[in-house]
Formats: C-alpha cells, structure tokens, sequence
C-alpha cells in the first residue's frame, strides 16, 4: 500500500504565544485545536479521531489526561491514539492518523502538541529528572548529573572527536535559523546572529554554547489530517504524507554509537515507502533542541554522508535561498519556538507552510511540492524515538 | 556549607541490590548474557541480548576509556558527565572525579573509585589514570574536596535536614 493520496494534511495552526502565563495548559491544546480545525474549515464537531501525548493537561493521572481533554473539547470520538514519543510523537501521529483513515477508524483526525515551561518555571533538567525517577535506569544515571545539555553536548563533543567537526561549524547553524527568524514576528530571537556572537556567548556543557541551545517557550499547535473524500469537500491545499519511518534508539546493554540515531532508520524507511530521495529534497522540518542535533540527524537521514555534516551546514547551507538545503524557515526552536520542550509540532507546521507556499516570502522555497519532517524525542545521547515524515503536495 | 553537595543516592531495587552492595566494597559488578557471552549494563534479570534469565554477576577490572564527556559548572565547580567504554565491551555512564577535568580527551585511559552519594550509598565514578598519585594538584580544584565533580542539590536530602 502507499500513502500517497490515502489522507491530506487539511489544517495546521501554530499558537502565537510564546509566554502562556495567562493560558492554562488545556486551553493552549484547545486554541490551538480550534485554530487548525478553521484553517482546515472544518470544526470541533467534524473531529472523530484525536492524537495527543504526554503534554496533554492531567496526563500525570494514569489515562485521564486524554480523556479529560476530549470531554473539554467536546469531542465525540471513534479513534483516539495517545502514543507518548516526547518531541517526535506529533510526527508519529500523522502517520498513525492515516493508518487509522486508511482503516476506517476515522475520518478527520486532530493532533494538538501545547506546553508551558516557561510559565511553570519548568526547566528541561527539571522535568528530565522528574520523569525518570521510575525508570529502571534512573538509578545507573541519575546520580551522575544527566540534564539535556550536557547530553547533548556529550553528542557534540564526540563528533568533534571523531570527525574534525569545529564549534564555527555547529554555529553555523545557529546563525541559519537567525536568519529565518528575523522574518518571523512570532520568534522569540529575531536578532540576526554571526558565528562569532556563537561562539562568544557562554559556555553551557561542552562544547556547547548557550547560542547552540534552542529557546525555552509557551504555546502549542495543532494539525488537522483527513480522508481524501473529506479532503477534497474542502478548498485546500491538498498535501499528502507518501512515507513515514519512526523507530527507538536505546543504548543496547552499552553497546551504541552515540552518533547513530534512531533517524538511520526511520529516514531509510521514510524515504523508501515515499519513493524519494534525500537529494529531491529542498526543504526540511529537522528537530533543533540544539545545533548539534541538527548536524547528526542531517547525517543520519543522508543529507551528507557520515563525519561530513560539519562541511554541510557551513557557510549557510541551510539558509533559504543561499544554501543547497532550507531547513526550519520559521527559525525553528533554536531562535523562534520550542513549545513545551517538545519540537516536532511546529516543525510539521512549518513544513505545510512551505508545500502550501505560504511561509514568509523571504524565506518561501520556490515551488516546494516535497518537503521532510524529522524529530527526535527524547536524548539524542541515550534513548529516543525518532520520526521521519515526508510530504507532498498533489 | 558550601557547595559540596553530593550526589544524589541511587534507589536500588531487587534486580539491582547485588550491583549497590558490591559498590560498597569497593567492587564494580557487570551482568553478563550467558547465551551470548556479553557483558551488559545496567544490569537486569532478562539479557537484552537474548530475552533469557540466563545472566550472571561478575567483577569488571575497572578500566575503560572515555567515550565521551561534558563539563558543566555546578554550585562554582566543574562538573564532567562522561560515558565510559570499559574494557568488558559496554558503555556506561558515570562522572570523572578526583582529577583535572580541565584537560580530559575523549580515549583516555580511566579506573573506578568509589564516592558516597546522599544516602551514604557509593557510587562507581571514573578517574583518569593519568592522574593518579596527583591527587590535591587538579587545576580545577578538584581532589581534595571529597566528590567534588557530582555537585548538584538532592532537595529531597537538602530540604529534609
């Protein structure tokens, strides 16, 4: 079976906020529900299938946390789908969403992704050691100080070891996603950055920088995906998923390679159902907590080859209209949004915004009828899932 | 006090007490697969290698090589998180202490020591074997302040006291 023209992605919305003090959390995934079902012209209604994960509000309660969002959205529901895969789930639901409209089991699909860390002074190490505590491994890891930084940087340390990668070269990046943001009025870093103010701000875990880090923030999204019956009842833009790939990376008893994520295989798998290649690609929605997470998943789903990516991003390679490959045309969580800790939503976001032609016309790819979507949820560094999604206007 | 805070104490379990119980000696246990003849960490009773309960306890030499490492500053210290490649095969991760970390590299060559975390409860961490017998030289201060590299807060220790 292919995918293609078995569902169309109808609706995307992406909340405005990026400091929700004054927004619960449940009213965030409801916003930004309501948001992408009018994008799509469609309503609250119309939806019988939803996809959330662990942000949703009350998630915490076993079980309730779903629920208590379908009963305040009103929803009256064939398919509900909670599959939690941190950062990537929302890509991973896409494809879980057209699994189900392929099925029968629904035929207008609502995914909402919300969070606000910044409001609950929640910070990444915080919430990586609180959600923890119960794994079996907590007790093997914990003890020794692991927080998202000096994860990451402990990634960006061995492929500086391994392959000559530079820091100027993982600043580039940075300064890729600058210059995407000051077009985006919503970013929260608007300021165009240079590789030298990247390497002058502060050292965060080795050899990360805090311009290597993405920003913390509020708000959420949300996509709508649909039957093709429902689709075509609809005056939108008809996108289709073609293939999609997802798999956890884990440390294997201690036997890994800290530079291999899970993205080897679920681009390859990705790539292969749709029928493409990573060289027909000209716009990519890559995760972005930090740039060296950009650099190794750009490797991993062969965008270059493997020890060459720090080449690749240099010199503005992915700044939209100068370099080989546009990514993250919004600014991505390094400079415009990272709702909730959790990336992948507004990368899928960002990418209808490109196959519709609707991203800013600065950074608009021209005639972008193909774009791919990656997350990675979770630590790059130990276990994680990883989603690869590729999509198509028809 | 100032910040020589340690490290917070691992919650061992009935799959795990073996391996806490050695550390309290003094002695580093890995799990090895029997069916495959892996060592593996952490250890549990089914062999990820295998999905058999056929695994046994052993003693690693202690010796690895730094696979990779962070340094962070925690309460006005350096704080190195590395994964350890030891010589059984597995990687593991754990902290540098009781040396300079101000010039580690990834390959050097390391050895187990012990520190109490919290509870009393020690912990393997790792020490470059080329600095032994320099222990109170380090650059960065370290050494001669007990644990020093783990420093961050345990609030459930902290606030209980």
């Amino acid at each position: 079976m292919t995918l293609r023209n078995q569902a169309f992605v109808v609706g995307a919305y992406e909340h405005p906020t990026r400091d929700a003090t004054r927004i619960p959390l449940a009213q965030l995934h409801a916003e930004v529900a309501v948001g992408a079902l009018a994008d799509a012209g469609l309503t609250l209604s119309d939806v019988d299938g939803y996809f959330c994960a662990g942000d949703v509000a009350g998630w915490d309660a076993p079980g309730c946390g779903p629920f208590s969002m379908v009963e305040y959205l009103g929803l009256d529901l064939r398919h509900l789908d909670t599959t939690e895969s941190w950062g990537s789930a929302y890509i991973n639901h896409v494809s879980h969403a057209v699994q189900a409209i392929v099925a029968g089991k629904c035929r207008v699909a609502l995914i909402t992704q919300a969070g606000r860390p910044r409001a609950e002074r929640l910070s990444p190490e915080r919430m990586h050691a609180e959600q923890t505590q119960s794994a079996h491994e907590a007790q093997f890891e914990l003890p020794y100080g692991p927080v998202v930084t000096n994860m990451y940087g402990m990634v960006a340390a061995r492929h500086m070891y391994e392959h000559g990668t530079t820091p100027e070269q993982l600043a580039w990046i940075k300064v890729a996603a600058s210059h995407h943001a000051q077009h985006n009025p919503n970013a929260m870093l608007r300021q165009v950055v240079t590789v030298e103010d990247v390497l002058a701000s502060p050292m965060v875990a080795t050899p990360l920088h805090r311009l290597d880090c993405c920003v913390i923030s509020d708000g959420g999204g949300a996509l709508v995906i649909v039957h093709p019956d429902v689709a075509r009842a609809l005056d939108r833009p008809m996108i289709t998923p073609t293939g999609a790939g997802f798999t956890v990376k884990h440390l294997n008893g201690g036997y890994f390679d800290i530079l291999e994520s899970g993205g080897v295989k679920s681009g390859a798998e990705a790539f292969a159902e749709a029928g493409v290649r990573p060289e027909d690609i000209r716009y990519a929605s890559i995760y972005d907590s930090f740039t060296i997470t950009v650099l190794v998943q750009l490797e991993n789903l062969g965008f270059c080859p493997v020890g060459q990516g720090g080449r690749f991003v240099a010199d503005g390679n992915l700044i939209a209209g100068v370099g080989r490959l546009a990514i993250n045309t919004d600014g991505g969580g390094l400079c415009s949004n990272h709702p909730g800790n959790r990336g992948g939503m507004t990368k899928l976001i960002e990418a209808v915004r490109q196959l519709r032609g609707e991203a800013h016309p600065a950074v608009q790819v021209p005639d972008c009828g193909l774009a791919l979507v990656h997350g990675t949820g979770g630590q790059l560094a130990s276990r994680h899932g990883s989603a690869t999604l590729i999509l198509e206007r028809v | 006090m100032s910040g020589t805070t340690l490290p917070i104490a691992p919650e061992p379990t009935s799959e795990t007490a073996e391996f806490w119980d050695a550390a309290n000696e003094g002695r580093l246990l890995l799990k090895r697969c029997l069916g495959s003849g892996r060592a593996f960490h952490p250890p549990r009773r089914i062999s990820p290698f295998t999905g058999r309960p056929e695994t046994e306890w052993f003693e690693a030499s202690g010796a690895g090589k730094i696979y990779a490492f962070s340094i962070t500053q925690r309460c006005g210290a350096p704080h190195c998180i590395a994964y350890v490649k030891l010589a059984e095969g597995p990687i593991i991760l754990s902290a540098l202490t009781e040396c300079d970390v101000s010039s580690v590299q990834i390959g050097e060559p390391v050895k187990v020591t012990f520190v109490p975390s919290a509870s009393g409860q020690l912990l393997p961490m790792f020490t470059l074997i080329s600095n032994e017998g320099q222990s109170g030289r380090g650059g960065a201060g370290l050494g001669h302040q007990g644990p020093a590299t783990a420093r961050f807060l345990d609030k459930r220790q902290t606030e209980g006291k």
